[in-house]
């Protein structure tokens, strides 16, 4: 019992360290990524290579001085960036970090999952949730009684409502794939190598992983684009267009404020990346050589494989930001409705009807 | 004693985002409060093993249905807050009448049983989980027919809402 309440005490701090470690490395690696690819130097003034320079932002914002605009209205003003990290924070507990461990302390032995909360139903959690998230955004850019704030704000109820039904149904056929909406199960489907029945596609499908991303392609490419779209990112960085809003939705947010908007957005970066790895690149699997490697080193390749996966994930993030330009409004609800929610829908009959041979046989037989 | 806090602390907070739903003046504090009460609604699935309903009505009703609700509230602006003028005649009267018959029952009950709490905390005699795979299971076999004709019924009813929402181009050249 003591344990329990330990471990469960633990985990959440634990969450919390990574998390923000996490969002501080991350923004040095965006600085430094983009100006790579526009042939600039960024950051690289505080410690080695720049890589202080978060911190020193962060200091910054902490001490800057707080405005409350005249014409804002106060509760939902505060209330705003609260809600925007809650949601990040939630959804990071639901990520399976690795396959878990026996600890024994004394004489209790207990199985520790390295995941925050292996709920049964963590799909329709991380759905959940991410949706809740678009209220920071609305609240912020109506409560600042400003107009381009507002304008922000009703840009990212639009697209955050077309994008969270894309990235829904992109996400039904991998839960009929998988066969759960357990996190944790849907990671170890995905184990082993892909395999046939005929055997001359058999031979060279073999060496490949038996990941989601192999049958469920299109799905994949749904979801990823959905995902940028969702977290805000650029080409879909309508809500903050620097040109036409000055900074959007948290133009009026100053301060530490400000900061938790931006630390909010990272954080959901972050995540959306690591449950896309999990989704559809396998999660923490991978290969732990176990004889080669030291033991503690080879227990914590999991963990090493999912953070590889979902950095590789956000080095594509940073790659789009860099290359593409901002989508326009009509565009980016054209593409939301009218090309990714009927392919999806089709990608799910399709991968429904598959499916359903599969395990049932044709109707005739 | 964790269970009656499990219930306590959402059933409250129900309780206070009704509040702020009628009292509010600010049509966007409104909002916010029904979205406090759909979530707080949510976490008293969970406790009730409903893991399944609650997270659809995180998804649904605080999600979508009110990200839509502050759309529209956003986009008709809120310059006018505060409407005193009755919309049906003798509302108040209504209102007040059907709040005292309820506190009136409540009260009776309260008073039969003198403050039993078994009464408002009823053992469970079988614990089943809300899964997913369970609501299936009932949904597409014995209630299927009814299942196929709510689907039916919704999209007619989107279709008639974009009918009777769309302008047709003829139209605007009549008008």
């Amino acid at each position: 019992m003591s344990i329990d309440i330990l471990v469960s005490l633990i985990k959440p701090l634990l969450v919390l360290g990574i998390v923000l470690t996490n969002t501080i490395i991350l923004i040095w690696l965006e600085r430094k990524v983009v100006a790579g690819m526009q042939s600039r130097v960024g950051p690289d003034r505080a410690g080695p290579f720049g890589i202080l320079q978060t911190l020193a932002d962060a200091i910054k914002l902490l001490l800057k001085e707080q405005i409350l605009p005249l014409r804002a209205d106060k509760a939902m003003y505060l209330l705003a960036p609260i809600i925007a990290l809650i949601p990040s924070f939630l959804i990071f507990m639901i990520i399976p970090l690795g396959p878990g461990f026996d600890l024994t302390i004394g004489e209790e032995t207990r199985f520790i999952n390295l995941v925050g909360a292996d709920i049964n139903v963590g799909v329709l959690f991380f759905l959940a949730i991410s949706s809740l998230a678009v209220y920071s955004v609305v609240l912020a850019g109506w409560s600042s009684g400003s107009k381009y704030p507002l304008l922000g704000g009703v840009r990212a109820s639009a697209q955050m409502i077309s994008y969270e039904a894309a990235m829904g149904l992109s996400l039904v056929p991998v839960i009929l794939y998988s066969g759960s909406m357990s996190m944790s199960k849907i990671v170890e489907s995905q184990s082993g190598n892909l395999s046939s029945t005929i055997p001359v596609i058999d031979s060279i499908v073999r060496f490949i992983p038996n990941w989601n991303v192999f049958p469920q392609f299109l799905a994949f490419g749904i979801f990823f684009v959905a995902s940028i779209a969702e977290v805000n990112r650029a080409p879909f960085d309508l809500v903050e267009a620097e040109q036409e809003l000055v900074g959007g939705f948290h133009t009026e947010y100053s301060g530490f404020r400000f900061a938790m908007f931006f630390l909010a957005e990272y954080i959901n970066m972050f995540n959306m990346c690591a449950i896309t790895a999990t989704f559809f690149l396998g999660g923490w699997l991978g290969p732990t050589f176990p004889g080669i490697f030291p033991p503690l080193l080879s227990a914590m390749m999991p963990t090493i494989w999912l953070g590889l996966k979902t950095v590789g994930l956000l080095f594509v993030y940073f790659w789009i930001r860099a290359t593409l330009p901002r989508l326009r409004y009509d565009q980016l609800m054209e593409l939301g409705w009218k090309r990714l929610i009927p392919i999806s829908l089709i990608w799910l009959l399709v991968s429904a009807i598959v499916l359903g041979i599969r395990d049932f046989g044709l109707p005739w037989s | 004693m964790t269970e009656i806090l499990l219930f306590a602390i959402p059933a409250l907070l129900i309780i206070l985002g009704a509040l702020i739903v009628v009292f509010a003046k600010n049509p966007v504090h409104n909002a916010m409060g029904l979205v406090l009460t759909l979530t707080s609604l949510a976490i008293v699935y969970i406790t009730l093993n409903a893991t399944f309903v609650a997270m659809v009505q995180m998804l649904v009703y605080a999600g979508a249905v009110m990200t839509l609700f502050l759309f529209v509230i956003m986009m008709i602006g809120v310059d006018k807050p505060d409407q005193s003028k009755e919309s049906i005649k003798g509302q108040s009267l209504l209102i007040s009448g059907t709040l005292i018959i309820l506190v009136a029952i409540v009260l009776f009950v309260i008073l039969e049983n003198g403050l039993n709490w078994d009464l408002f905390f009823p053992e469970s005699e079988n614990i089943i989980d809300g899964t997913p795979s369970l609501i299936a299971g009932v949904m597409f076999t014995s209630w299927v027919l009814p299942f196929e004709i709510i689907s039916i019924l919704l999209i007619v009813a989107t279709t008639a809402a974009l009918a009777l929402a769309y302008e047709f181009k003829k139209s605007d050249s009549n008008d």
